[in-house]
C-alpha cells in the first residue's frame, strides 16, 4: 500500500510546486501550448484537405474499353473478372448503343451522329476501386490491359496522384516540424526540472544521507515534468479548437459567396489522446533526463 | 556489529583522510572516536554509515560487507542508521514535525503511525510542544536535538552522530551527551566522533583517537 501513497505524495507534491509559481508555470505551458498546437494545426489542416480532395473527386474510376466487335460473351466474361478482383469496389456497365443515345442527348450532335452507318463506341465498364491507393489503381489499370476484348483502360487518377504527392510533403514537414519541436519541449522540460533540483538541493541530499532510494527522489520531478507537459497538451489542444473554430466562421461567410458551405474538422477524440499522452511523455523524458544527469553527480564515491 | 578493517580513503585530488584503520564497535556498544579536526572522524562516519566509499579495505555491517555492495543497495543500508550530522542538514521549508517524519516518510512507514511515531521522538528530545515551529526559529541545541529526533524516529540499531555538540556551550553539550548515553542504555549501539576530550571523561566509554588519519596508539 505504501508505494500507493507514495505516488499521490509525489502528485501532490508536483501540483504544490506549479501553484506556487503561478507565473512560471504558465509561462512553461503556454510555451508546450504554442510548440505542440503548430504541428498539431498543421496535421489537422492537411487532413482537411485530404478529406475535401476525397470530396471532389468521386470515387476514384477506371473506364474499361471493349473492343468494338465484343460480343455479349466477352462481355460475361469481363463481367466474372472483375466481380472476382479483390481491388474493385463496384461496376457498371454501359452498353454501347446506350452510351451512344447517352452522347446524343448530351453533346447535341444528334444530327451528325445519326448519320453514321455504324455505332463507334464500343462496350463499356466503369470500375470503382477499393481504395484511393494509386499504386492499387494503377495495377488493375495495367492487368485489366492484358485482358481479352479489353481495347483501353483509362485511369482517371493523375491530379489525385499530383494532390497525394503534394500532401505526402506536407505531412513530412508536419513530422520534422514536430519532431524538431518535441526536442525541443524536451530541453526545455530538462531547463525547467534542472532549476527545480538547484532550488531542491538541500531536500535532496538530505534524504539520500538518510536512506532515500533514486526513485523516491526522482518521483516528483518525473511526475512535474508530465503534469507540466499534459497541461502543455491542453493547452495545445485548445489553440487549435480555437483557431478551428474561427477559420470555420471566416469559412462560411466566404464559402457562401460560391454557394459551397466549406468547414473544417475538428481533433478526433483519439488524436487529442495521443496528443495528450505525447505531451505528458515528452515532459516526463526532459524530466526524467534531468533528474538522472544531477542525480548521479550526487552519488557516493 | 561494525568491523572497520584496513581502511583507507583517498580523495580525488589526492589528499588521504584514512590510512589502514581497523576498529570494532560491538552490539550495544557506546564508542567515541576523536583526534584533532581533520584527523579523519567525520570520514570515518561517513565511510561506515555507507555515505562514502572507501578506497581501500572494507567495512562490515552486521555481518554483510558493505563497500562490495551495489549502489541501488545503499539506501537500504543507510536507514538502519540514524545519522546526527555536524551541520544538522534541517530542511528550513518545513515544520518541525515534517524535519522529524521524513525518514519514515522515505522508508515508506504505515501512514497512520507516523504521526504517533514522529511525536515519540520529539518527545524525547523535549521539542514536542514546537512541532508546528520553523527550524529557523529553533535555537542551536535546539536544532541539534531536532537533528537527533530525526536519526532515532526510525528506531535504528546504530546511531552515528558527527560532532554533536560542535557549536553548543558547556550545559548543552552535557545534556546532549547524557540523551545519548540513554539511547545507549536501552540497547542502542551509539558512536560519536567528537574533539572535545573533556566532555567524553569521566563517562567509561570507549575511546579510537584517530591522528593525522590514522589510528593513534
Amino acid at each position: 500500500m505504501s508505494w500507493i501513497f507514495a505516488h499521490i505524495d509525489a502528485f501532490r507534491d508536483s501540483m504544490r510546486r506549479l501553484l506556487q509559481q503561478p507565473f512560471a508555470t504558465v509561462l512553461n505551458v503556454a510555451v508546450f501550448g504554442i510548440a505542440l498546437a503548430l504541428p498539431c494545426g498543421f496535421y489537422i489542416g492537411l487532413e482537411n484537405v485530404a478529406r475535401f480532395s476525397r470530396q471532389l473527386t468521386s470515387e476514384p474510376q477506371l473506364s474499361l474499353f471493349l473492343t468494338v466487335n465484343a460480343d455479349a460473351g466477352d462481355v460475361k466474361a469481363i463481367e466474372e473478372r472483375l466481380t472476382r478482383h479483390a481491388a474493385v469496389a463496384e461496376f457498371r456497365f454501359v452498353d454501347r448503343s446506350t452510351a451512344l443515345e447517352d452522347l446524343k442527348r448530351a453533346s447535341g450532335m444528334s444530327d451528325v451522329l445519326s448519320e453514321l452507318q455504324s455505332n463507334p463506341l464500343p462496350h463499356a465498364f466503369v470500375v470503382a476501386g477499393r481504395s484511393a491507393d494509386p499504386d492499387l489503381l494503377e495495377g488493375l489499370r495495367d492487368e485489366a490491359s492484358q485482358w481479352p476484348s479489353v481495347e483501353h483502360v483509362q485511369l482517371d487518377s493523375e491530379w489525385a496522384r499530383k494532390l497525394d504527392a503534394a500532401l505526402r510533403i506536407g505531412r513530412l514537414l508536419v513530422t520534422l516540424l514536430g519532431v524538431l519541436l518535441a526536442f525541443a519541449l524536451v530541453a526545455v522540460t530538462f531547463n525547467t526540472i534542472r532549476l527545480q533540483i538547484l532550488t531542491r538541493r538541500d531536500e535532496i541530499e538530505v534524504s539520500k544521507l538518510i536512506g532515500a532510494t533514486n526513485h523516491f527522489i526522482r518521483r516528483p520531478f518525473l511526475y512535474l515534468g508530465g503534469l507540466q507537459g499534459l497541461l502543455g497538451g491542453v493547452a495545445a489542444w485548445l489553440i487549435v479548437a480555437i483557431a478551428v473554430r474561427m477559420l470555420n466562421r471566416e469559412l462560411a461567410s466566404f464559402g457562401g459567396l460560391f454557394g459551397l458551405s466549406p468547414s473544417l474538422g475538428h481533433m478526433t477524440l483519439q488524436q487529442i489522446g495521443v496528443l495528450l499522452a505525447l505531451a505528458a511523455l515528452l515532459g516526463w523524458l526532459g524530466a526524467w533526463m534531468s533528474v538522472s544527469r544531477h542525480l548521479w553527480r550526487m552519488e557516493p564515491r | 556489529m561494525i568491523t572497520v578493517s584496513h581502511v583507507s580513503k583517498r580523495y580525488p585530488g589526492g589528499y588521504e583522510a584514512l590510512r589502514n584503520v581497523s576498529a570494532q564497535v560491538e552490539p550495544g556498544e557506546m564508542v567515541f572516536v576523536t583526534g584533532h579536526s581533520g584527523a579523519g572522524k567525520s570520514t570515518l562516519l561517513k565511510l561506515v554509515g555507507g555515505i562514502e566509499r572507501p578506497t581501500g579495505g572494507s567495512v562490515v555491517i552486521n555481518g554483510k560487507n558493505i563497500t562490495s555492495m551495489g549502489r541501488a543497495s545503499l539506501p537500504f543500508l543507510r536507514r538502519n542508521f540514524g545519522f546526527i550530522f555536524q551541520d544538522h542538514k534541517l530542511l528550513f521549508d518545513r515544520s518541525v514535525y515534517a524535519n522529524a517524519a521524513l525518514p519514515l516518510i522515505i522508508s515508506g512507514f504505515p501512514r497512520r503511525e507516523i504521526p504517533r511515531r514522529v511525536r515519540a521522538a520529539l518527545d524525547k528530545v523535549g521539542l514536542l510542544d514546537r512541532e508546528k515551529a520553523r527550524p529557523v526559529t529553533l535555537s542551536g541545541g535546539e536544532q541539534q536535538r531536532l537533528c537527533i529526533a530525526r536519526a532515532i524516529v526510525n528506531r535504528p540499531a546504530i546511531l552515528l552522530a558527527d560532532e554533536p555538540t560542535g557549536n553548543l556551550d558547556a550545559a548543552y553539550a552535557t545534556e546532549i551527551i547524557a540523551m545519548f548515553k540513554a539511547f545507549n542504555q536501552v540497547g542502542v549501539t551509539v558512536v560519536i566522533a567528537t574533539h572535545d576530550t573533556a566532555l567524553i571523561r569521566g563517562l567509561g566509554a570507549r575511546t579510537v583517537r584517530l591522528d593525522h588519519g590514522a589510528i593513534a596508539a
